[in-house]
């Protein structure tokens, strides 16, 4: 088994439509979905729900004032600035910047809070007609995405064991932290998906970075390369100069936006330069996984 | 007073909107720029601040005094982390999972435990013409990102008009940006990405009580849904940007609308005007 996720550092660079198009190509695979809290990809893979489980990521603080004798020991105890005095002069505990850590409890001499354990929210095993996926949708504001990226690709892989397939396909977050470590830690390849603008290049080579200092081998692409063909150029030496192989350029393409209001994987919708960049993208990700060219 | 620019989905324009309405209104208002994507900050690239100082953000991790302990396991059994492992004659700290609340060194009866500060990124002081800037950047490997975002926080001067570019999505470094904001303003695209993560980031701003408005950008690709979905909730779209291959060309170069297209710079005076009117 193989698995492999798809990172950009910067959002909004294509992951997600890249993902769905190795969907549609890739065979004896399962899909996960690891930006939990901003999940997209079932809108493109429409998935059956067939089962949906409960997160419970950690436990909040909940204070009983009745007992409380306002001595302030938690208020000054808490390191998130989650609890404070109310207008009422009541001692109150903000759930949202509550990060469970329990010392509150601890502190407090009369025993006023307790840890209760939050469902944070929820994860599906799905039946698509490009096979299952695993998906997940985080309570607002919560933490522990990372947590809940772990649970997510605990099941896929499980899946993916117990029907004797070949790959794991994992769309990621953006950004370089917590979610993101979550969903590179343990796969066999990361790819980047950059774009020709500064910020791109830039966030490009931190996640490039990041993924090197975990270990994860890392391959590139390029979406709507011809926009500033300076700064392609640019990707391209860079990759070069650091040993990643640079697997696909795909152009802009307004067909992209169309699929999506469809609701459909571009590889499904067109068959244009776009599609096919898509296309060759996974048989040179297939070689690299496997070292045999791809059967048609 | 403070405004936040949020998305939900990562790449819809919070950075351009932020940059460029900071330029608009430098020589009216004196504005604080405070980049809370610290994971992958961008604003600097088309500001070009001159940084005059760093500061390293330590998180304070638990260390042990081996012989003050005795391997009571307190400091394991408190940690809601599991960042501390106590063996028969050994503690184990992981680092990367713990938060840095204190409760182990607070706890411990034979106060064994000390905390040290492990640097988990840093923040950045500079400014241009007119615009006081800081930004915060995770160290590469590191996973936490509110920390250093509060550290930026930390440095609000609120006599100014202080601008925040929040990081996409809605947890907690989301949350960690936006809280205590006056208005926000949600950057989105007309697609069902863009809607889906908009309903998220709607319902995150709900929660937090704090008031916002909508900006399309891209306006005219996609479809109906996302000025459908505004306005059957009452949100107000307080700016469309139309899809232009001149400000996505500007863009990919470094540089804002307002200094290739100085018409815009009224366009942003007037969203300036409207987002005041937001203000509870």
């Amino acid at each position: 088994m193989k698995q492999l996720v798809i990172i950009s550092g910067k959002g909004g660079t294509g992951k997600t439509i890249i993902s769905a198009a190795i969907a549609t190509l890739a065979q004896n695979k399962v899909m996960a979905d690891c930006d939990v809290d901003a999940a997209n990809l079932y809108l493109l893979l429409q998935p059956e729900i067939q089962e949906t489980r409960p997160f419970t990521g950690g436990e909040k603080a909940i204070i009983d004032v009745a007992k409380c004798t306002r001595c302030r020991e938690c208020v000054n105890a808490c390191r998130f600035d989650a609890i404070a005095e109310n207008e009422d002069e009541e001692i109150f505990i903000d759930p949202i910047s509550c990060e469970g850590c329990g010392v509150c409890s601890y502190v407090c001499p009369a025993d006023a809070i307790k840890m209760e354990k939050a469902v944070s929210g929820e994860w599906y095993i799905s039946k698509t007609k490009y096979g299952p996926f695993v998906h997940a949708r985080l309570g607002i504001g919560e933490e522990n995405s990372g947590k809940l990226v772990a649970e997510v690709r605990k099941k896929a892989k499980e899946i993916t064991e117990q029907s004797n397939l070949d790959f794991v396909i994992i769309d990621g977050p953006p950004g370089i932290g917590c979610p993101v470590i979550s969903s590179l830690s343990g796969t066999d390849l990361a790819l980047v998906v950059s774009e020709p603008t500064l910020t791109g290049i830039h966030d490009m080579e931190r996640v490039v970075q990041m993924a090197s200092h975990f270990k994860t081998q890392t391959a590139c692409c390029i979406n709507k390369f011809d926009i500033n063909l300076e700064n392609s150029a640019k990707i391209e030496r860079w990759c070069e100069e650091n040993s990643i192989p640079l697997l696909g350029k795909i152009p802009f393409d307004e067909e992209i936006t169309e699929s999506m209001v469809q609701g459909i994987p571009l590889t499904e919708y067109t068959n244009n330069s776009a599609s096919k960049e898509m296309e060759n993208m996974w048989r040179k990700l297939y070689k690299l996984f496997t070292g045999e060219e791809m059967r048609k | 007073m403070i405004l936040s620019i949020a998305s939900g989905k990562g790449g819809t324009g919070k950075t351009t909107i932020a940059v460029n309405l900071a330029q608009s209104l430098d020589g009216h208002t004196s504005v604080q720029f405070l980049d809370c994507d610290v994971e992958e900050p961008n604003a600097h690239l088309f500001l070009k601040p001159h940084v005059f100082q760093s500061k390293p953000v330590f998180l304070p991790i638990p260390e042990i005094v081996e012989e003050k302990c005795n391997y009571c396991g307190k400091c394991a059994d408190v940690c809601a982390y599991n960042a501390i492992a106590v063996l028969k004659d050994t503690v184990l700290v992981f680092p990367e999972l713990c938060h840095g609340c204190g409760g182990c060194s607070l706890l411990c009866p034979e106060q064994a435990i000390k905390e040290k500060g492990q640097r988990i990124g840093v923040i950045e002081f500079g400014v241009t013409d007119k615009i006081q800037f800081i930004h915060g950047k995770l160290d590469i490997g590191q996973a936490m990102s509110p920390p250093i975002i509060r550290a930026v926080k930390n440095h609000m001067n609120l006599s100014q008009m202080i601008i925040i570019d929040a990081p996409p999505g809605t947890s907690c470094p989301v949350i960690e940006s936006v809280k205590g904001s006056d208005v926000s303003l949600l950057v989105t695209e007309p697609t069902p990405f863009g809607l889906n993560d908009l309903r998220l980031a709607v319902d995150t701003l709900r929660e937090l009580k704090i008031p916002f408005g909508v900006i399309i950008n891209r306006s005219d690709i996609g479809d109906q849904q996302v000025q459908d979905f505004c306005q059957k909730e009452n949100i107000p779209v307080l700016m469309t940007i139309p899809m232009d291959r001149n400000i996505a060309v500007a863009y990919s170069k470094g540089l804002t609308i307002v200094e290739t297209q100085p018409v815009y710079k009224k366009k942003f005076l007037e969203l300036f005007k409207e987002v005041k009117k937001l203000k509870k």
